[in-house]
């Protein structure tokens, strides 16, 4: 683990509750200048929302997140505009905006927080695009593009700003193993020639081991490893041997029954077969 | 309640507050908004607008020629339409077309994360999606009202020169000698607070979608009777304080 570099982010006794259900359960982790640190883990493990914790969308029930050294859980919104322009987001959809053209999409930092001339934003919308294999497709609308490409877009349209630091939700799903392999060495090159600081979130194992200098596995709510590449490839935790081997049978819970469901989940399952039967006695 | 008075807050921040503060929002886009909202409302307030004036004339040649009062028709269909039926039925057509819209578009990018997008660069949803349409409403609504005013106007006259003994000379020197500069005034008055209301409840009800398509069409449909409905009581209220302040 690098320790030495700067810290950019610092996550600190993080909880997160919906309603009863404890999603996040004091989750602590520092993720330092230069790494790319890979959070993987089940689905429905908490994955996404840690990450919309660490962009600010969510706020924690308890804890906090630090970015760049403040601390992003408690600012106002103007607050939190300053950091979110040193940082670059790339949503699992691609999240682009479907009335404007892919070019306009990547434009739209660009346009809205800097004073470069229309030529400028141009050139850099097209190298931008070049960087993830789409030199040509500015004037194409989001519906016209696959879903591999809209990804794509969103991870040109997250590097527009050059940022410091790059959140990616599941950068490589719905792509092909080359493409897969385009956007790993763009992730590689950017944090090792720039220096850019990457959290990806990814159940793509192959990718993950490739990009990641260093990965946390989540499960139950909490942190069940973490560790360099090296370290989880021979990590003795059977969960953690289990996912990255993608086997079906192993200490992860994979078919629950609806009262494991509930005791793991603390939800108490709605009545809906109990409610249709009703529906069809009353309209009978 | 407490989102939409939240966005009404932001929007007025945003309009009249961030601007002194260097952040001024583009103006590119508030004319995109006024071309769907308004340019494109014309051929169906026109249509609207004509027959609702055509409608006026005829039933009040039936109820005028009675009393033997004809003469009196242009002022009826003038004053009904500055006063009432201009400012209401030109804001119905526009909920119907632009408050659903505005809502199921909003509502949309909500549910599809390109708000959260926008959040996450910085760009204030508020800024960037509402300002605009609220500022292109509040310009097209009246100026639709205005446009809907005179086609009706020629509706009235269509049938009085056409089916009743009317010229035209007639028909608009006894319209322009009822009317006044405030029954202009008023419905433009009226009209500039139901294009507020009808934006603020569209864009409130898209920014709060949740649960995906469904959420989508069921913010759409609330959107469309509040927007009614706030607008026929506010109707009532505005009319109430101009009848009783004289």
């Amino acid at each position: 683990m690098n320790t030495n570099g700067e810290t950019i982010i610092e996550v600190s006794d993080l909880v997160r509750k919906f309603g009863e259900r404890t999603v996040l359960d004091n989750i602590s982790f520092n993720v330092y200048r230069g790494e790319t640190v890979v959070i993987m883990g089940g689905s429905g493990c908490g994955k996404s929302t840690l990450l919309r914790h660490m962009i600010g969308s969510m706020k924690p029930t308890s804890g906090s997140v630090k970015l760049f050294g403040e601390d992003i859980t408690n600012m106002t919104e103007r607050g939190l505009e300053r950091v979110r322009l040193r940082f670059g987001m790339l949503f699992q959809s691609g999240a682009l905006l479907a009335s404007q053209t892919v070019g306009e999409n990547v434009a739209l930092p660009l346009l809205q927080h800097t004073d470069k001339s229309v030529d400028e934003i141009e050139e850099i919308v097209k190298h931008k695009l070049q960087m993830v294999g789409l030199t040509g497709f500015e004037d194409l609308k989001p519906d016209e593009v696959s879903g591999g490409m809209k990804k794509r877009v969103g991870l040109a349209r997250a590097l527009a700003l050059d940022p410091e630091l790059l959140f990616s939700d599941e950068p490589t799903s719905g792509l092909d193993p080359i493409m897969t392999a385009v956007v790993d060495q763009l992730t590689l090159k950017l944090t090792h020639g720039t220096h850019m600081t990457a959290v990806v979130v990814s159940h793509d194992m192959t990718s993950a081991f490739r990009i990641a200098t260093r990965m946390i596995m989540l499960g139950h709510g909490g942190i069940v490893a973490q560790g360099t590449p090296d370290e989880i490839r021979n990590s003795p935790n059977l969960e953690v041997q289990q996912f990255i081997h993608g086997e079906a049978d192993g200490p992860i819970p994979l078919n629950l029954s609806q009262e494991e469901h509930e005791d793991h989940q603390h939800v108490k399952p709605r009545p809906f077969v109990a409610a249709r039967h009703r529906f069809y006695r009353k309209t009978a | 309640m407490k989102n939409y008075l939240q966005l009404n807050l932001n929007l007025l921040y945003w309009i009249l507050i961030a601007p002194f503060t260097g952040q001024f929002f583009k103006i590119s886009p508030i004319f995109g908004q006024m071309v769907a909202i308004g340019v494109r409302a014309t051929p169906m307030v026109a249509l609207t607008a004509f027959s609702v004036g055509v409608t006026l004339a005829m039933q009040a040649a039936h109820s005028l020629e009675s009393l033997g009062a004809e003469m009196y028709i242009p002022d009826l269909v003038m004053l009904t339409l500055l006063r009432e039926m201009g400012p209401v039925l030109i804001a119905v057509i526009v909920i119907g077309r632009s408050c659903s819209a505005v809502a199921a578009e909003l509502g949309t990018m909500k549910v599809s994360e390109e708000i959260e997008a926008l959040e996450v660069m910085a760009i204030n949803p508020v800024q960037y999606l509402v300002v605009p349409r609220f500022l292109a409403m509040m310009v097209m609504l009246p100026a639709l009202t205005i446009f809907g005013n005179y086609i009706g106007i020629l509706g009235g006259w269509a049938v009085c020169r056409f089916a009743l003994d009317f010229n035209t000379a007639g028909y608009v020197l006894r319209a322009l000698e009822s009317a006044e500069p405030w029954d202009l005034y008023s419905g433009m008055i009226k009209s500039v607070v139901f294009a507020w209301l009808v934006i603020t409840i569209a864009c409130n009800a898209g920014l709060n979608v949740q649960g995906g398509a469904e959420g989508v069409g069921q913010a759409t449909t609330a959107s469309v009777v509040q927007a009614l409905l706030a607008m026929l009581v506010m109707n009532a209220v505005l009319t109430g304080i101009f009848f009783f302040s004289g």
